[in-house]
């Protein structure tokens, strides 16, 4: 547990009077690992408070062993450790596919562009977009805007990817060519928080599943495919339950 | 109508227009500068100066242009500090124009989503680069039609400048009137004048529009 590369101890966050995470521990090591449970029940938010977009009300978030605090000197430094995936895409409407990639590479790591430019080809080329770098993210479909998404956190080199229910806003075709990239991702050995609804690729790329409800950590398993089988826990079963018809 | 009486009188126009549009330009400027830096204050709820940015904004939007050109240029001296009329104009210009420039640009931030400003800070930028690369140009290509809007309408406020003896247009026609009588003339070239004026400020204000929204609208 010690040397878990993300280690999260007793996270509460709260709004106002609600408590929407509640002493939640969770470590990851590598590989990836899906969080799953019903709405409200508080995926989300455990993924902006990683990521410290949230102020927090108890407990920490470690990183490599260094706090990821969002009054922290070295907050910028961390986060660029910790790639993010919002479900709206949240591309720069007013750049380039290509300038979108290329912000945070070139003014946060002060990289030299002609080096920034080449990697964000190749990226975009791996995510079947290349022809596309010089149009605006308007001119892009859903599922293409969240791969150039991808390309931009990846950019970035981060040690953990976190995934925000990434195809809740996309039509069920794009959901699968975004899903793809995702797969690939994890065949090359990245390691990812997911948060999804999408409950077979949740199965399909799982090392991990945890199922979360009311800010606590109902069930976790290490067995994913044994967990979407027979879930130990009644609420567990309940929940999956919903995705059959 | 006396045509030649008017070509008699185009020297005096054109020089009054190039005064208008002189202090009327470096107003409007200093009032886009003003309006920049109190929204920059305004929206990142910088304590203290953002108190003193509303009561300055209040204060302007809430009086009359010609009393605070009167006040800049009449009462300043009984203080003991004597500002020139064509520096009152451009003051009395930019201040009040800084305080419209400032909502609009304000407005333009407020309509950012906080997320866009999330996003550039998951990618390791400071709250600053975030708001300096990723919001605030986004802001400026928003608040255009209401910056076109305030400019024509601060370079059309020129015309209560005769009232400090500013030579301007206005000043021009009345003083002509006064002189000669041929009011219908000299009024009919005063419209003609601001018209030379202002066209041009609202259609290059479109072309700007086009090109800074072209990103995010599309042509």
């Amino acid at each position: 547990m010690g040397n878990a590369l993300l280690e999260i101890k007793g996270l509460k966050k709260a709004y106002g009077e609600h408590l929407v995470l509640d002493g939640l521990d969770l470590a990851v090591d590598r590989g990836e690992v899906v969080v799953i449970g019903p709405s409200g029940c508080g995926k989300s938010t455990l993924l902006r408070c990683v990521n410290a977009l949230e102020d927090i009300q108890g407990g920490e978030v470690r990183l490599n062993g260094e706090l990821v605090r969002r009054d922290g000197k070295n907050i910028s430094q961390m986060r660029q450790k910790i790639g993010m995936v919002f479900q709206s895409y949240d591309l720069f409407p007013h750049k380039t596919i290509l300038e979108n990639i290329l912000l945070a590479p070139l003014k946060v790591q002060k990289r030299p562009r002609p080096e920034a430019e080449g990697e964000a080809l190749e990226l975009l080329a791996r995510v079947g977009l290349a022809d596309r770098r010089d149009d605006y993210p308007r001119q892009l479909s859903g599922g293409q805007k969240q791969r150039v998404a991808i390309v931009r956190a990846l950019i970035m080199h981060p040690e953990i990817l976190l995934l925000d229910e990434i195809t809740a806003a996309l039509d069920p075709e794009m959901v699968h060519e975004v899903l793809q990239v995702v797969l690939g991702l994890a065949r090359s050995g990245s390691t990812m928080l997911i948060v999804t609804h999408e409950m077979a690729f949740a199965r399909a790329i799982a090392d991990r599943v945890v199922f979360l409800e009311d800010g606590h950590i109902v069930e976790e398993s290490r067995e994913p495919k044994a967990f979407f089988d027979r879930p130990a826990t009644e609420r567990a079963r309940q929940f999956l339950r919903t995705f059959e018809y | 109508m006396d045509v030649e009486v008017m070509r008699s009188y185009l020297p005096l126009y054109r020089d009054a227009l190039l005064l208008t549009l002189r202090i009327g330009w470096q107003g409007v400027l200093l009032a886009l500068f003003i309006g920049v830096v109190c929204a920059v204050i305004l929206h990142l709820r910088l304590p203290v100066l953002r108190q003193i940015t509303a009561a300055y904004i209040e204060f302007f939007r809430n009086t009359p242009l010609l009393v605070q050109l009167f006040f800049l240029y009449f009462a300043l001296p009984k203080l003991g500090v004597r500002v020139g009329a064509a520096l009152c104009g451009v003051l009395g210009l930019g201040l009040l124009g800084g305080a419209y420039m400032a909502e609009t640009i304000r407005g333009g931030l407020e309509s950012i989503a906080s997320i866009q400003s999330e996003s550039a800070q998951s990618l390791g930028m400071t709250r600053m680069q975030a708001f300096r690369y990723v919001i605030l140009p986004q802001a400026v290509s928003r608040s255009v039609p209401g910056l076109v809007a305030n400019v024509i309408f601060l370079l059309k406020e020129t015309s209560v400048f005769s009232t400090i003896s500013l030579m301007d247009l206005m000043f021009t026609a009345k003083d002509l009137i006064g002189m000669y009588a041929k009011t219908l003339e000299c009024l009919t070239l005063l419209v003609v004048f601001y018209l030379i004026m202002l066209l041009p400020v609202s259609v290059l204000g479109s072309l700007v529009e086009r090109r800074l929204r072209h990103a995010e609208f599309g042509p």
